[in-house]
């Protein structure tokens, strides 16, 4: 079991090493940052100077060195655009996404899993086979025509929800949570439906697939041959097999939602870091755009790191090893 | 007299499938008596297994019984409910089914699937339960039963789970038993022990058994009575010792003639007399490094783990023979075949062809020396090929044919030669039967002109009838051509049939090597005596 | 169970088109209304798309013949100018239908160029990776697993960033598109790597693979000439189910304004232009372009879908 986490983790040490020298490599190559402080009309020899200061003439190795103690510390620069220090733009704007993450996430999964399941199990019904229908329509649906067409009905034809924003914000030490005022709440939920759809019909296609092949297993088979019953056959024993697989991508889905945000935000004028991204993207503001690589791909590690402990879990065979010879 | 445990009347399985109905079982009609053992035989798509699968219940959709009645203890059970149909099984119906490696859940501990099963079934309690488990483990012979019961299904080996999941099967202790290929994913030692088992634990119980397989010898050695069924119809019926000895029908007289037996002892022909072996195989020798990873080695401590899958063997073909290979699974004897023909470099030892090393790559003429044909008839033809261009893939790549006409030419002889017919060349594999594959792939071994085929296991994966279609081309072949044959085989009846010489391997090591009349007739290893001993085989028939 | 065409082995071989008929995978098309509806859809407006500069009533990027008078006209009215619109105008006065067709022959055009890119790329990587297997296939999945966990959205935007701060700024307007391309492309190759990758480690495991190295057939041969075509049918899905992913991703990019330029615009160009009136009632300037790309991608999704069960028969 150690060893096994602690092959993860360093393979998750690796992972943040590429994605640091990628971003490292954009920080440094992509634009010049010397002609992003500076201004138009500067001297020659300003250029010079800064360049010295801010260690550009050090052989790449010491800078990467550098950028990585600095990233370490959470230390990314200042924003070209806003001028501000790159680490306090993203913490001041995280907790709006990591709300509205989380929030979709919750709806992806109950409403995936369990629909996944019912699919499954009745595959020749009629409410399955709309479902599935309807599936193939919210993966054909761009995320953000979804939000559009969300706004359109409940913001501007009802007016039951607001259209843009988080609404109130309550701060909780150094978190702006909207989840403590109605208008908070209100404003979260279209957002994070908008948000969620996605991921929810690719979770449950996921697990409908997933448990289609469990059902076939001979193991099933042999269930209903030892007379066991019908729930005992596909919740007991088919559904704990089809989570195995099923844990891996999920996991990793949910993960990505933080990413995915970005176009939710835009829709929805989330003050989100998904929006300060995109914001960056067309003015080129390399230290947000690396900050922003370095971060999402922390998340993905620690997302991996949770998957792969409930991997161990669920599955005896990673936990105990086989007695045979 | 007494009532059957079970009577089947007219039973007719349909499958409508898009080309029309497939009609799987077609009128069967059968008693199964209280403690007997049924044997139930055919060749693949005889229907067996869906008759048992029907009694039980179990047909998968869209196949369905179309007519016909199955009653048990003389209750109607074909057209019951399906919640009442599924408290019957297990209860009253038990069924063991082929793969023990895939029939047990890997998530749950044996313990919770044998408690879940018997409380299903029996108004016990947890505890009560659980002893039951332990009492119905240590019967079924496996060791340690207390502590072994918590145990998850990957913990025990192929033999052990069969163990399991005949004590499942008999967790509620019905009255019939329907074992649908029970051993025939196991190694014969792991077989015969198996057998044993099942009958032991049947007997005591006076549980009546249905045992549904296509090996006649399995049958000749469990059962009483046996049905021999083709093409979803029974052909005959009557006493195990009867029907072997005495087939009335056509069909069940070819199938008899059709299986070989390790008692055979009809040779064909002689080993022309040549001074030099064809093959010599020299301390052949081959590792596999199954060492964890390294931080496993690191953090565990876990020490190298290098399994020696061949070692040190050493035998000669010689010229216009056939030597043949016996073991079980895991014995080194497909990797020794794959080392010969250079699919595998050894980690020591030599090959020699006609005195060269050919073990490390082979020289372009070499090359063409040296065939081999496959086990899986359906995983050795490229799908997406025509059978034309296959068997002429050969000359292609060794530049023996200078244009397309007489590849064509040259094929077309060689599919007459196999006795298939040459129009063959412009189809697909999946257009033909498992046996026709098998020939076609001879006839691309043979493309090449060889002198020296290797053939693993070539017909294992098909039925007895076919098995001796293919057998009798490969010696006619042989004596046209003069063709030397090294046969890997699990089958010890197959290989006395075909072989001149023999060597057993188990372990990777070569136990035993000579003339095949002296090793099966007076076998000096202990192990191939055990093996001889273990084999099911319809010599054995009282 | 045994098949019930043994017999056809003694049949004579048919013609390539009675096989395709006959074939499984076509039967299954025929017997699938909704994947013919879906086909036709996909073809027409392919056809319709090919054809924009043929059959479009109007020319919306020919500045001569724009006239702001004709703005907001409502779908199927004439304007002030006396111009008719079946589908209305925009702001700047262009036939709304026209902008349509120019603009699905955009998102067409990137879609299907990034989805051969990616195709391309992850075959190619995949063959290597599975045929190889060790530390090649360890690093190349590994890379791939990474990028997976990643949106394919978030890929392509850092890829348009990193290009938008290479090429100076003069030439960006014009070489867009074929960012646009390379963005998605490099977004999506990950999946198809993946499956081509674990195709080939149970392909190459295969007897008639041995029998082909026997004889000492060079292994690209082998890869190409045995391996790929039998790993083609699940690429095949992917890649229909990729053609929808890489016209949607297209739109989003340029719906967040990062994608093709105003003056060349795709079908999310144009959401992102009707999106600004929407709240102000001139809804059919956001409606079609909007209708036309989820009438596209839906219609590709059902034929990947359908390509998915017809050529995986268990899942059926």
């Amino acid at each position: 079991m150690l060893a096994f986490i602690l092959r993860r983790l360093a393979q998750s040490i690796v992972v943040m090493a590429v994605v640091a020298l990628i971003a490292f490599m954009l920080f440094r190559y992509v634009g010049d940052p010397v002609a992003s402080l500076l201004g138009q009309d500067s001297r020659l020899q300003d250029f010079e100077e800064l360049r010295e200061r801010l260690g550009l003439n050090d052989p790449f190795y010491v800078q990467f060195g550098r950028f990585i103690a600095n990233a370490v510390q959470g230390e990314f620069g200042i924003s070209y655009r806003l001028q501000q220090p790159v680490s306090e733009l993203i913490l001041s704007r995280l907790p709006a996404t990591i709300e509205l993450a989380f929030a979709s996430a919750i709806i992806a999964l109950v409403f995936g899993l369990s629909l996944g399941v019912f699919t499954a199990l009745k595959p020749r019904s009629f409410a399955a086979g709309l479902i599935m229908t309807l599936s193939l329509v919210g993966v054909s649906l761009p995320t953000f025509l979804i939000g559009i067409g969300l706004i359109y009905v409940f913001a501007v034809e009802l007016q039951w929800l607001p259209s843009f924003g988080r609404g109130d914000v309550v701060r909780i030490g150094s978190w702006d949570t909207g989840l403590l005022t109605s208008t908070g709440i209100r404003s979260l939920i279209l957002p994070a439906i908008t948000l969620s759809l996605f991921q929810l019909t690719l979770i449950m296609r996921l697990v409908r697939a997933e448990m289609l092949e469990v059902l076939r297993q001979d193991y099933i088979r042999f269930a209903r041959a030892r007379g066991l019953s019908n729930r005992a056959i596909n919740f007991g024993h088919a559904l704990k097999n089809t989570m195995v697989p099923v844990i891996t991508i999920t996991g990793l889905q949910l993960g990505s939602v933080i990413a995915f945000s970005i176009v939710t935000e835009t829709v929805f004028q989330w003050p989100g870091v998904g929006s300060l991204f995109i914001n960056s993207v067309q003015v080129v503001d390399v230290p947000v755009m690396a900050a922003y690589l370095m971060f999402i791909a922390f998340v993905f590690v620690v997302i991996n790191l949770i998957v792969d402990i409930l991997y161990f879990a669920v599955d005896p065979r990673l936990r105990i090893g086989s007695g045979r010879r | 007299m007494t009532e059957p445990i079970i009577s089947v009347r007219n039973l007719v399985v349909e499958f409508p499938l898009r080309r029309g109905l497939f009609t799987a079982v077609d009128g069967v009609s059968f008693d199964i008596m209280p403690g007997e053992i049924l044997g139930v035989v055919g060749e693949s798509g005889a229907g067996k297994s869906m008759t048992g699968a029907a009694i039980i219940g179990l047909i998968e959709p869209p196949g369905r019984i179309a007519r016909g009645e199955i009653y048990l203890k003389g209750c109607r059970i074909d057209n019951l409910p399906p919640e009442e149909m599924s408290s019957l099984r297990g209860k009253r119906i038990g069924m063991v089914f082929q793969d023990p490696l895939t029939s047990l859940n890997p998530l749950y501990t044996i313990g919770q699937q044998l408690i879940e099963t018997i409380r299903r079934h029996l108004p016990l309690n947890e505890a009560q339960a659980r002893q039951r488990a332990i009492e119905l483990l240590a019967e079924a012979g496996i060791p340690n039963p207390e502590t072994r019961i918590d145990s998850y299904p990957h913990q025990f080996s192929g033999g052990m789970r069969q163990r399991v999941v005949i004590a499942l099967a008999l967790a509620a202790e019905p009255e019939l038993i329907i074992a649908d290929e029970p051993t025939s994913a196991l190694d014969v030692s792991v077989q015969a022990q198996i057998i044993k088992v099942l009958k032991k634990l049947c007997e005591s119980r006076g549980a009546a058994v249905m045992l549904v397989t296509h090996d006649m010898g399995v049958i000749a050695e469990t059962a009483s009575r046996m049905i021999v069924m083709n093409k979803g119809k029974i052909v005959e019926t009557g006493s195990v010792g009867d029907i072997i000895k005495r087939p009335k029908e056509d069909y069940t007289i070819r199938l008899i003639k059709a299986i070989p037996s390790i008692k055979d002892e009809t040779r064909r022909h002689e080993v022309p007399v040549s001074p030099k072996p064809l093959v010599e195989v020299k301390n052949l020798t081959r590792d596999f490094d199954l060492s964890p990873g390294f931080f496993d080695r690191l953090i565990k401590g876990s020490k190298r783990n290098v399994v020696h899958a061949v070692r040190d063997v050493s035998f000669d073909i010689r010229k216009g023979s056939t030597y043949g290979l016996v073991g079980e699974s895991g014995s080194g004897k497909s990797t020794c075949a794959r080392m010969l023909v250079g699919l595998i470099k050894p980690t020591s030892g030599n090959v020699l062809l006609q005195g060269e090393d050919i073990a490390r790559g082979l020289s372009q003429e070499r090359r063409q020396m040296v065939q081999m044909i496959f086990q899986d008839p359906y995983a050795s033809l490229n799908p997406r090929w025509r059978v034309g261009d296959i068997i002429a893939e050969p000359m292609r790549a060794l530049k023996l044919v200078s244009s397309r006409s007489e590849a064509e030419d040259r094929v077309a002889d060689l599919l007459q030669r196999v006795r298939l017919d040459p129009i063959s060349m412009r189809k697909y594999p999946h257009e033909f039967s498992g046996g026709q594959r098998q020939r076609i792939a001879i006839a691309r071994a043979l493309s090449s002109q060889p002198e020296f085929i290797v053939c693993d296991e070539p017909t294992s994966a098909l039925d007895v009838s076919v098995q001796a279609q293919v057998l009798d081309l490969m010696r006619d072949l042989q004596d046209e051509y003069g063709l030397t044959y090294l046969l890997i085989s699990h089958n010890l009846a197959v290989v006395r049939q075909m072989a001149d010489d023999v060597g057993v391997m188990h372990s990777g090591v070569l136990v035993e090597q000579g003339p095949v009349d002296t090793i099966f007739d007076n076998p000096q290893a202990d192990y191939t005596r055990m093996l001889l001993n273990a084999v099911p085989d319809i010599s054995k028939v009282e | 169970m045994s098949s019930t065409n043994n017999s056809t082995a003694a049949q004579k071989p048919r013609t390539r088109f009675q096989r395709i008929w006959d074939s499984d995978v076509f039967f299954s098309f025929r017997r699938s209304p909704v994947t013919i509806v879906a086909a036709l859809v996909t073809f027409i407006l392919i056809l319709a798309a090919l054809l924009a500069p043929w059959i479009a009533p109007y020319d919306p990027f020919n500045p001569a013949s724009l006239n702001l008078m004709d703005g907001f006209t409502p779908p199927n009215s004439e304007s002030m100018m006396g111009n008719y619109f079946v589908l209305g105008s925009d702001h700047q006065g262009r036939d709304v239908l026209s902008t349509i067709l120019y603009g699905s022959r955009i998102s067409l055009f990137v879609g299907f160029l990034a989805t051969l890119f990616a195709m391309a790329m992850g075959i190619s990587l995949g063959l290597l990776a599975g045929y190889r297997g060790g530390t090649t296939d360890a690093i190349i999945m590994r890379i791939a697993d990474i990028q997976l966990s990643f949106p394919a959205i978030l890929i392509a935007l850092l890829i348009f960033g990193i290009a938008r701060g290479i090429i100076p700024p003069s030439k960006q307007e014009g070489m867009a598109v074929w960012v646009l391309i390379v963005a998605i492309g490099l977004a999506n190759w990950a999946q198809f790597a993946r499956t081509v990758r674990g195709a080939t480690m149970v392909e190459r495991q295969k007897d008639y693979v041995s029998a082909a190295k026997l004889i000492g057939v060079h292994p690209l041969r082998i890869l190409v000439r045995h391996v790929l075509p039998n790993v083609m049918a699940p690429v095949l899905v992917i890649a229909t189910i990729g053609l929808a992913l890489a016209i949607i991703e297209e739109a989003t990019l340029s719906f967040l304004g990062v994608g093709v330029p105003p003056t060349q615009p795709s079908l999310g160009t144009l959401i992102r232009i009707g999106q600004q009136f929407l709240f102000s009632g001139e809804w059919w300037i956001l409606f079609f372009p909007a209708i036309t790309l989820v009438l596209l991608a839906l219609a590709v999704n059902l034929l990947g879908d359908w390509l998915r069960d017809a050529l995986n028969p268990r899942l059926r």
